[in-house]
């Protein structure tokens, strides 16, 4: 692919960094060498995307684009940096990595869960590739997806999960994933795939932070294959460094009468963008998709969502809430399809901004493309401001401008933090707004 | 204890208070009667530091301070509390965690320590049974959903756990029936000690049984146009606020 390199600005130099991977991947399996060229081929074709672009209209990712982002070269983590991103309390294995490079020292792996096989996905491509092939890269539609196309053609290592039919796993997997500060700003692209079979159930955390400020690049892709029958959790916590770029995809594909549920939670990024996508593939599934995201300064979080209602019977419940100070701004794009032959669709889409300021921004719109005629889709956008009589009658009872306004902000997050299943993570997750917030009650349990 | 002195307050252009002069020693209980719209809550909230309130003349001392120049918290914890006519419901904020935050910011400012989850439970578990306050409501969001009544006891409920110097009760009585209005009054007057004083704003004779005032005053067009013993509020049952409009028109 010479004819790549002649391409100009960073969309060149990551099809030069393609070039070169390519020369040394003569042991990866065929299959998957066709779907990175087509891969490559695709972001060649739709380059970094501009504002011109209707998926990224408010979402400038000039500086992605202008930024000569390089591969990290190896950093040490120590393990107490490292563990203040791993949600305590879980004590199933973690799987960790540090600027895309696995760490074996970071990572506990040594007790296996019965039923589930954890590894880093590099393994997995050497040791058993024909696992993969039917899913790698399989299921999200990365041919208008720049970033998805960047990650697919050049990712590198990652994570793979595999839960046999049958099997309740009683500990949630974590998966994490460090930015550190590098010489040169460094762009890396993890990849995940998580494979729960048939009547399973399983929960997945991944979190994607940042140690120091880093002024890096992570374009993540996740792709999540839910069995007939099964149930996954998948929790998504992403707190880059507040000068860090941050790009993810994470793909569900259910399978017939499955659940899945989505907790999507960002708080880091100067910009941040990720987009979950939802395919119910079979009938009678059942998707959750929500969301809660923080932004301050002059930030900009985008989250895009899609479920894709292919087949009858299924039901999808969304709720994105999102809090916006400073000058922050805020994008939420809600897509919702419903095919032909989805009928008894049930599709309920909330979506809810919170402006601590008078100059944060949000831009949201719902989408609603309904070809089938006997389902029940319902959406609604509003966006307010903390509620001045709420305000003064916590004040009016001692408690102080700075705790009413956190315990009003934490409050309107309950719609998403409330509804985690899964304690240690409700609790964190708590816990971290209530630190990105004033005030001095971040201690007490609040959910 | 309380020193009010010709305090005038506007909302907007409009002037609601229009020079209010009012003396509540420590021990007292004054009842403040009127008609709707002659200023009782406008007085209440200007007491509490509502903000949309602007004072425009006049003072208020408190404990010899000057009042208007706290904040609504500092107030709470100098020991005013307003118990609010129209109590603010608060999703997602547990009525417990609520309280205990609450009382923790008080117990703080006046240099108690402050309470941990067993020893807070232990402290409002007499309380709650004091204002026969159901359990379940504790675990809900701050009076989302609340009945009329259910709201009012919560008031009531906050009072006796924060134990306030100065209470401001709003219409408390209103939309209670009659043995939730003796509860509640018994919660009003475990608290009655030489050292704590009330206000109580009410429409009502009957709460004036229960909770009686040493003195009563008549608010009418943001002034307080007549003031006396606990006798001026059976007066007024009797004969409405007709009777000392008309009077004073004569006078
Ligand atoms: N925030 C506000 N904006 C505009 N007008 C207000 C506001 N608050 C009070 N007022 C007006 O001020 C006047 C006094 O109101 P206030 O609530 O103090 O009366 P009140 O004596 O408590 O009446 P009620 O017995 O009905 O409770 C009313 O005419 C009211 O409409
Ligand atoms: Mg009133």
């Amino acid at each position: 692919m010479a004819t790549l390199t002649t391409s100009g600005g960073s969309v060149g130099s990551y099809l030069t960094a393609f070039d070169r991977l390519e020369g040394g991947r003569a042991h990866e399996p065929a299959w998957l060498r066709a779907i990175r060229r087509s891969a490559a081929g695709a972001f060649e074709r739709l380059g970094i995307p501009t504002t011109r672009d209707e998926e990224w209209r408010f979402t400038n990712v000039a500086p992605i684009a202008d930024n000569p982002f390089v591969s990290a070269p190896p950093v040490a983590v120590s393990e107490e940096a490292a563990a203040r991103f791993v949600v305590p309390g879980i004590g199933g294995p973690v799987v960790a990595f540090v600027n895309g490079r696995y760490s074996r020292e970071l990572s506990t792996l040594d007790t296996p869960l019965p039923g589930v096989t954890t590894t880093t996905l590099a393994d997995a491509l050497e040791r058993d590739p024909a696992r993969l092939e039917p899913h790698l890269g399989r299921h999200l539609n990365f041919t208008d997806r720049p970033f998805a196309a960047l990650n697919t053609a050049l990712f590198e290592d990652g994570a793979l999960v595999v839960v046999a039919d049958n099997t309740v796993v009683e500990q949630a997997i974590q998966l994490l994933f460090l930015s550190t500060v590098t010489p040169a700003p460094s762009v890396s692209h993890p990849r995940v795939l998580v494979l729960v079979g048939r009547n399973s159930q399983a929960r997945v955390i991944e979190t994607f932070a940042g140690i120091g400020p880093s002024r890096g690049f992570t374009n993540a892709v996740t792709e999540i294959v839910v069995g007939a029958g099964a149930v996954v959790d998948h929790y998504r916590l992403q707190r880059e460094s507040e000068s860090a770029f941050h790009i993810g995809h994470t793909q569900f594909q259910l399978g017939r009468s499955s659940t899945s549920s989505s907790h999507n939670v960002a708080f880091g990024g100067l910009i941040a963008r990720h987009d979950a996508v939802a395919v119910l593939g079979d009938e009678g599934a059942n998707c959750t998709l929500n969301g809660l995201y923080l932004a301050d300064g002059v930030r900009l979080i985008d989250n895009h969502t899609e479920i894709d209602h292919a087949m009858p019977h299924g039901t999808s419940h969304e709720i994105y809430k999102g809090i916006l100070d400073g000058r922050a701004r805020g994008v939420f794009n809600g897509r919702i399809r419903v095919r032909p032959d989805a009928q008894k669709t049930d599709a309920k889409q909330t979506n809810k901004t919170l402006l601590l300021s008078d100059d944060a921004q949000v831009n949201t719109k719902p989408q609603l493309e309904i070809f089938a005629n006997d389902v029940k889709c319902t959406h609604g956008a509003t966006v307010g401001q903390l509620s001045e009589e709420a305000l003064f009658y916590l004040r009016a009872r001692g408690i102080g401008l700075d705790d009413a306004r956190s315990l009003l902000v934490r409050a309107f997050a309950t719609d998403v933090t409330g509804k985690i299943a899964l304690e240690p993570v409700r609790t964190e997750l708590d816990h971290l707004l209530a630190a990105k917030l004033p005030g001095t009650l971040a201690e007490m349990a609040f959910v | 204890m309380l020193e009010i002195k010709n305090l005038r307050a506007r909302v907007g252009n409009k002037e609601i208070l229009k020079g209010i002069d009012l003396v509540v020693k420590t021990g007292e209980v004054h009842a403040v009667m009127g008609p709707n719209g002659s200023g009782k809550s406008t007085l209440a909230g200007v007491l509490a530091g509502r903000a949309e309130y602007e004072v425009i003349e006049g003072s208020v001392t408190y404990d010899g301070h000057d009042l208007l120049a706290l904040e609504p918290e500092e107030r709470a914890r100098e020991g005013i509390f307003l118990a609010f006519q129209y109590p603010v419901e608060i999703p997602g904020v547990n009525n417990a965690y609520f309280l205990k935050a609450a009382l923790n910011a008080v117990r703080k400012h006046r240099g108690e320590p402050e309470l941990d989850a067993m020893e807070f439970m232990a402290l409002i578990r007499g309380k709650m049974k004091l204002l026969d306050m159901d359990q379940a409501l504790m675990s809900r969001p701050i009076n989302e959903g609340f009945s009329g009544g259910e709201k009012k006891r919560n008031e009531i409920f906050q009072m006796a756990v924060l134990e306030p110097t100065l209470a401001i009760l709003d219409e408390t009585d209103s939309g209670l029936d009659i043995d939730a209005l003796k509860v509640v009054a018994n919660g009003v007057n475990a608290l009655r000690s030489p050292e704590r004083s009330a206000i109580v704003v009410t429409h009502y004779q009957r709460l004036l049984n229960y909770i009686v005032p040493d003195y009563v005053h008549v608010l009418s067009e943001g002034r307080i146009v007549r003031s006396g013993g606990k006798e001026l509020a059976l007066e007024l049952e009797d004969k409405g606020y007709g009777w000392i409009e008309t009077a004073l028109e004569r006078a």
